[in-house]
């Protein structure tokens, strides 16, 4: 962490379609580890947010509980949130979501709140197909309890001590493939080219979509042997797919016929430019996904990118015949329809 | 793009944009944190050692610092480092014994230098106590030049002048009043080993149009006017004065109207208030004593009844104007008659060395300038070096204090028998400025707090007394805030490329957005892939090495950089480093004892 809080200067900086600046999107200051991944993750978000012009009022952040789930104070300070019990955050991201669809929803995760504790709620908001960017903040490690190997620890990566892991990790996309999700990426702090069009991506993509970041912990995984740590994603880091977001408002340039690339519209109308980074990858193409995540690679690289994308789901409200407006907007009398019909309801049960 | 060589003394002077400012460069945070800490007295012998006369330059600088000031970009108005400058001469212990002192003995080695201002007085301060015989020959009663006969008494107050002039008096030095040099043949024949001339640019120009004679006795040529009221020749002037000129000296020409009994006073210009060439407070000052600026009125003749001025026609002006502010046409919309009792002429000054002789060696150019080395200061003869407003005409005090220090280490350099081309090199000292986790030897936090605005004495005060300061000086709580204001662009952000992890810790918490990690490129294209294109050409861009792992570059945008260290802070490696630049400018002294920077 630092000394103080960044100063609001915003007199060299553009504004978006609000008027807002990108310090208008930011939060209050970090106390986590001076070069923790994961400050690098909240700046992609709030750069995301920032170019998709979208209020930051109309974000709703909610975490449980890690040094991941700590950042949602980090970024959108004039957003919705809450910070809640640890592995539970899928459940109030649900309860939220009914009330209020409008609104953006972004869970913080992270590799013990989402592997670990909450392993099953994290199942079941993808099959529910809960419509929001869900961010696992990955990194090896409890950070917070002191550098202990999390469920998502390669085998023979090594702690801090120099201990080998020898259980076998828990991959998340492989997981939310398999059960369903229809956006699965994976990214690295690092990279923010390409992050930040992938958030993009996930904030407009209807239904949940889960994003795996490898995010160093600086403390206690970022030494030689670990697996997770900044040389270690940089020299095996593999894009398997590109990933350009061209929002529905931006004029859209460039090469459509280049080779091996695909273009995929949004529901909201915007548009994914996907370019093969390897030949024959298609992220529509979920056995493959899985197939390609699940073979070892002899060089041990790591795919990254937009790795699945099926935009023909319907997500938890069209299932379940959700009323479309927030109940918050709905009219107390209409919201609540009195006693008169409570009476009414219970005499059928008498 | 090559990465940058932070080895280079120029490379973090330019950083710290009021010190590069500065002709005599200066080190304007490192004296700025001193007040902070309540060392005025070291406040003031920091500022002396580079221009000589921090008590009056803290109230009538020309303050080339203050528009480069990093804080001007950030937000609206620069650091008061004026204000603060004077601060320090205010509030500092006594002095005397703590400037350089007169030598035990000389070292027989005789210097005479024309005209008593700025120029000649720092080139004393600097040779006599290195054991130099300095006489300095002057035309008035007293000392100054014109700080002493041009600026008037209510922004420069004469106890203050003769303080530190004093200091350098009492090093050993000979000023001898009332002596005015009328050969250089003459002198040289006298068998100096060096002379330096100082003498300024003492000739105010002559507006010759219709009814200039008939009206001389209401005509006044500026600098001499100021000259005649501040030593007492001239005591009063007319009701309805007309300034013509818009400059510094026609400033100072329409607040001493106002102080001799006149109140109706209009500074009259010729073009629109952008081509101004007064400092913009000068102008407010002006007009803050209700003086009215007229723009666009060209002078075309003064206006003559009975043998006496009674006004001056002007052609009223249009111009055009193309985008970039340059005039592209000119238009005359008519003509006007305005009335008045005086008109004071401020359209500028120039040189005159009527006491040169034609066939003494000295080559001029064909406007009368003589031709000097900018860098040594000689003239066409060796021996003979020239500083100030007399050598490559007006400028200003702390430029004519830059060529005294300059013209000394030549005048050193050409009594010693050595090369006065070859020069001690600028150096720079860089010190980590770490004290422990998020803790810097200076205050790193940014405050953002207005600029203060200098007390004034009430207006009615100010006018009945000619000699009244104007300017109060800052209140404590002006002072305390004010302090905080400077960024603190000495204290530079180092990289080391080879520990840098690429975590983009401090990319993220950089509160100007003013670092990024790109692949290597020229730098026109490398300023426009920054995550905020470096549009600022006049500021430089830090290139590191190709990085560790992914071979990219760290590219620093210098322009906006607030030096608060977050980047440092955030660095889990310690890649940036907050360093305490300390830039060494040479001066006589260090040539004489051979000391450069360590």
């Amino acid at each position: 962490m630092t000394s103080m809080p960044k100063p609001k200067i915003s007199k060299h900086l553009p504004t978006n379609a609000l008027g807002l600046t990108i310090r208008n999107y930011e939060g209050v200051m970090s106390t986590l580890c001076a070069g923790c991944g994961h400050d690098s993750v909240t700046a992609a978000l709030v750069q995301a947010f920032w170019e998709l012009n979208l209020a930051p009022e109309s974000a709703a952040k909610v975490s449980g509980i890690g040094c991941s789930s700590k950042t949602t104070a980090y970024f959108m300070g004039q957003s919705h949130g809450i910070n809640c019990v640890h592995g539970r955050m899928p459940s109030v991201a649900t309860g939220a979501n009914a009330v209020n669809g409008d609104l953006h929803y972004i869970g913080i995760s992270g590799d013990g709140d989402s592997l670990s504790i909450g392993f099953g709620q994290f199942a079941h908001a993808i099959r529910r197909n809960l419509n929001m960017l869900y961010m696992i903040e990955n990194n090896g490690v409890y950070g917070l309890t002191k550098g202990q190997f999390s469920a998502s620890a390669d085998i023979g990566t090594k702690s801090k001590k120099g201990l080998a892991n020898e259980q076998t990790p828990i991959d998340p996309c492989v997981q939310a493939l398999t059960l369903g999700a229809g956006f699965v990426a994976r990214s690295f702090s690092g990279d923010k080219s390409q992050l930040v069009p992938l958030i993009k991506a996930a904030l407009m993509h209807k239904g949940f979509a889960v994003i795996d970041v490898i995010s160093p912990c600086v403390t206690f995984n970022d030494h030689a042997g670990s697996t997770k740590s900044y040389a270690h994603t940089y020299k095996y880091y593999h894009p398997l797919v590109h990933t350009d977001f061209v929002a529905q408002a931006d004029e859209i340039t460039g090469a459509p016929d280049e080779d091996g690339l695909l273009s995929v519209t949004l529901h909201d109308g915007g548009v994914l430019r996907l370019r093969q980074t390897e030949s024959d990858y298609d992220p529509r193409d979920r056995a493959q996904a899985i197939e390609t995540l699940m073979t070892p690679s002899d060089s041990g690289e790591i795919r990254t990118g937009l790795l699945y994308l099926n935009e023909d789901m319907g997500d938890m409200h069209a299932s379940n015949s959700l009323p479309a407006r927030p109940l918050n907007t709905i009219p107390q009398d209409v919201l609540c329809p009195g006693s008169e019909a409570l009476a009414k309801l219970q005499a059928r049960y008498r | 793009m090559k990465p940058t060589d932070v080895k280079d003394p120029d490379y973090f002077h330019k950083v710290v944009d009021c010190q590069w400012a500065c002709p005599a460069h200066t080190p304007v945070p490192e004296y700025i944190r001193l007040i902070a800490q309540g060392k005025f007295t070291e406040a003031y012998l920091v500022n002396r050692r580079s221009n000589v006369f921090p008590g009056i330059l803290g109230r009538v600088c020309d303050r080339p610092c203050e528009p480069a000031c990093r804080r001007g970009r950030v937000e609206e108005e620069p650091v008061a480092i004026c204000r603060l400058k004077r601060v320090a001469a205010d509030h500092r212990d006594e002095v005397a014994h703590l400037v350089p002192q007169r030598p035990e003995r000389t070292n027989g080695k005789k210097i005479a230098l024309v005209g008593a201002g700025p120029a000649s007085l720092t080139v004393a301060n600097d040779l006599a106590p290195l054991g130099y015989e300095c006489t300095v020959f002057e035309a008035m009663h007293r000392p100054g030049g014109l700080m002493i006969s041009n600026i008037p008494a209510f922004r420069l107050p004469e106890e203050v002048l003769d303080e530190e002039i004093g200091y350098i008096e009492k090093m050993g030095v000979e000023i001898k009043l009332n002596h005015r040099v009328e050969s250089l043949k003459a002198l040289k024949d006298e068998g100096y080993d060096a002379i330096f001339i100082g003498s300024g640019a003492p000739k105010g120009k002559d507006l010759k149009i219709e009814g200039r004679d008939e009206a001389e006795a209401n005509i006044h040529i500026g600098i001499e006017w100021l000259e005649n009221v501040a030593f007492e020749h001239t005591k009063a002037i007319g009701k309805k004065v007309l300034i013509i000129g818009v400059g510094n000296t026609a400033m100072d020409c329409c607040r001493t109207s106002l102080r001799l009994g006149a109140d109706d006073v209009k500074v009259m210009a010729r073009k629109p208030r952008e081509f101004f060439k007064a400092s913009p407070w000068e102008l407010e000052d002006a007009e803050e004593e209700n003086v009215e600026i007229l723009v666009n009125h060209s002078p075309k003749r003064f206006v003559v009844e009975n043998g006496k001025l009674t006004g001056m026609e002007f052609e009223l002006m249009e111009y055009q104007l193309d985008e970039s502010g340059r005039i592209t046409d000119t238009k005359v919309a008519g003509r006007k008659i305005i009335p008045c009792d005086d008109v004071i002429l401020a359209i500028g000054q120039e040189n005159a060395f009527p006491w040169i002789e034609r066939d003494a060696g000295i080559e001029f150019d064909k406007w009368g300038v003589p031709i000097v080395d900018e860098t040594t200061h000689e003239s066409t003869v060796k021996g003979v070096f020239f500083g100030g407003d007399s050598a490559f005409g007006p400028k200003n005090i702390i430029w004519a204090v830059e060529h005294g220090h300059q013209a000394a280490i030549s005048i050193h350099k050409h009594c010693q028998g050595e090369s006065v081309a070859e020069r001690m090199p600028r150096g720079l000292n860089l010190n980590s400025a770490k004290m422990g986790v998020n803790e810097w030897m200076y205050s790193n936090a940014f405050d953002a707090s207005d600029r203060r605005e200098m007390p004034l004495v009430e207006l009615k005060q100010r006018l009945a007394d000619r000699r009244k300061e104007v300017e109060v000086g800052f209140t404590d709580e002006q002072i305390i805030t004010e302090v905080q204001r400077c960024l603190n662009c000495d204290v530079q952000t180092v990289f080391e490329a080879p520990l840098c992890k690429e975590c983009d810790a401090c990319l993220d918490i950089c509160p100007v957005d003013c670092l990024s990690i790109v692949p290597a490129a020229e730098e026109a294209d490398l300023r426009q892939t920054l995550r905020v294109p470096a549009n600022n050409t006049e500021q430089a861009v830090y290139v590191s090495e190709p990085l560790r792992d992914t071979g990219r570059v760290m590219v620093k945008d210098e322009d906006l950089c607030l030096h608060c260290g977050l980047c440092a802070e955030r660095c889990p490696t310690s890649a940036w480093d907050m360093q305490d630049a300390d830039i060494f400018i040479p001066h006589a002294i260090e040539e004489a004892e051979g000391v450069a920077a360590e």
